[in-house]
């Protein structure tokens, strides 16, 4: 796979997160971790009206996941619910502007599947199948 | 000496590429390559005398099962077991270890009883005996590491001994330090104790020659795919009278002697413990392996990994910012050609990810040794490169590259 994986704006993402700490009172929050790679990501939205009024991540984990968690936090902020309910795999992929391989989507999409289960969370819902897989 | 360049003939994969790279195969811990006489063993079995063994009364059933005994007797003495008696053929080293742990396990540990393991062992020498611990009512206590965190504390050794310990399993050598541990002196201190003693043989058997006669271990597991053999086929060595007292786990055919409609007599060793039809190609594609290992000498072996490997540590341990877990170069003979290391700050996962663009595969993870590698390490992650005999220094010229790569991506000094 190629190296363009470590675009610019990944790794700067990388190295200067946005959104990266709490938030006091969340609306909902959720924390995962994927035990192969210690990839370790937890999600904090506040919900206003239907909308993302404010969203934080904390964790650690490699490059790929800490980029994707930064990124996907400034696309959520001011989004509806609706809408973030609906995102999947290739919108992340979008988002990050690489495709990662089979190997670390997982990387990629550790903030979504967390972000995801936080708002079912907020909803009083189980998870669905399809985040459960991310 | 070994002929590297000759040996490397005989791997068809080593000629291939990665990403548009020759590829650098550097994770012979997690599994080894296989030279073309182990493919070509198993083709031949399917292509010429494919039949089930045992009791076949025709030519090619004979052949087979010929094939497949030939095979335990090589392992046999690979080992220097007393006889294909005691060579039970497993899928792998994880599902020796758990027959132990539930077979003799069973049977043997009671409540309040003690199972003593280490800080360092693989999950699956781990793993089976904390659900032998609960199913039984027993406490399982850990060796601890030493100070350096490379070693196993022998103080801490002689004090979980003192507990007398039913039963001590312990790793030959550590797939995420590379230490290796002097199993026969911790064996001889255990039986004192009155413990059996398990040698989780996984990392050593591959690149040393194994004497469990002077090991004089209870038990030692180990598998084909680590050692040049196809996967799908390991071994547990047992003592022939541990063997005689235990009962099967699997029950089916080939391991009885006798059925009636409400009890049965077990078969005579080995066939006791292999029900059902065995993986007889890749027992036989092992017996490959061995003849191969056997051809280059597991002494050679040994010593040109050595040389590799210190070579490689001391050529990392002057570049600044990398880390290397595990024994150091001037301790090169306690340890094996396994070297879990880091860059920086940087994650294992993006070390091994800018290696994969070099065409150098290497891993990256907790080495299923999770309590090692974050309680011990404090990683939630390492890298890790492993040598084996058709490994060369000029491939490590590529892993040097590499670290260079990584370094300026992620910007560490
Ligand atoms: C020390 C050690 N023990 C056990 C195992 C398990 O081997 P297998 O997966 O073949 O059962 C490994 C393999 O990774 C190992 O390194």
């Amino acid at each position: 796979m190629a190296l363009d994986l470590y675009a610019e704006e990944i790794i700067s993402n990388y190295e200067h997160p946005h959104n990266k700490g709490k938030i006091d009172k969340p609306s909902a929050e959720m924390h995962e971790h994927n035990p192969v790679c210690g990839d370790d990501i937890t999600i904090y939205v506040k919900v206003s009206k239907g909308k993302v009024e404010d969203i934080k991540f904390d964790g650690s984990g490699c490059s790929i996941s800490i980029a994707s968690a930064s990124m996907l936090t400034d696309y959520a902020k001011g989004k509806s619910l609706e809408e973030l309910e609906k995102l999947g795999v290739k919108d992340i992929i979008n988002l990050i502007g690489v495709d990662p391989g089979p190997a670390r989507l997982h990387c990629a999409t550790i903030s979504l599947k967390a972000l995801k289960e936080a708002l079912f969370l907020y909803n009083h819902k189980k998870p669905d199948v399809e985040t459960k897989r991310l | 000496m070994m002929d590297v360049k000759s040996i490397r003939k005989d791997f068809p994969i080593l000629s291939t590429k990665m990403n548009g790279k020759p590829l650098v195969y550097l994770d012979n811990a997690a599994t080894s390559q296989k030279p073309a006489s182990v493919i070509e063993r198993i083709s031949e079995y399917y292509r010429t005398y494919n039949a089930n063994i045992h009791r076949g009364i025709y030519k090619i059933a004979e052949e087979a099962t010929e094939e497949y005994i030939k095979s335990k007797n090589n392992v046999a003495k690979f080992i220097n077991a007393a006889g294909m008696e005691e060579i039970i053929y497993t899928k792998n080293t994880t599902e020796s270890i758990n027959l132990v742990a539930l077979s003799w396990g069973s049977a043997n540990i009671k409540k309040g009883d003690h199972i003593l393991i280490t800080e360092m062992e693989h999950h699956s020498n781990l793993v089976p005996w904390q659900l032998l611990a609960k199913r039984n009512g027993a406490i399982l206590d850990y060796v601890k590491l030493d100070k350096s965190r490379n070693h196993l504390d022998i103080g801490s050794l002689e004090e979980q001994l003192e507990k007398d310990p039913k039963i001590v399993a312990v790793t030959q050598v550590s797939n995420v330090l590379g230490t290796i541990n002097d199993v026969k002196s911790i064996s001889k201190k255990a039986h004192k104790h009155g413990a059996k003693v398990l040698v989780d043989g996984a990392q050593s058997a591959p690149h040393m020659p194994i004497d469990v006669k002077s090991i004089d271990c209870d038990f030692f597991a180990f598998s084909s795919h680590k050692m040049l053999g196809p996967t799908g086929i390991g071994v547990l060595y047992a003592k022939r009278e541990i063997l005689e007292g235990m009962s099967p786990i699997i029950g089916g055919g080939d391991m009885i002697s006798t059925v009636d409609y409400y009890s049965c007599t077990w078969n005579e060793l080995p066939w006791k413990f292999e029900a059902g039809t065995s993986n007889i190609a890749d027992a036989i594609g092992f017996g490959a392996a061995i003849d191969y290992l056997n051809k280059i000498g597991m002494e050679n072996i040994h010593s040109y990994e050595q040389g590799i490997t210190k070579y490689a540590l001391q050529e990392l341990s002057n570049i600044k910012n990398v880390k290397i877990f595990g024994p150091s170069y001037d301790e090169i003979k306690r340890r094996s050609g396994v070297i879990s290391f880091g860059i920086g700050n940087v994650h294992a996962h993006d070390i091994a990810q800018v290696f994969d663009s070099e065409g150098i595969a290497i891993r990256a993870g907790h080495h299923c040794a999770m309590p090692l590698v974050t309680n011990e390490l404090g990683q939630s992650a390492v890298a890790r490169m492993s040598f084996y005999i058709y490994n060369t220094k000029s491939e490590f010229e590529t892993v040097l590259n590499a670290i260079r790569k990584v370094k300026k991506i992620f910007m560490v000094d």
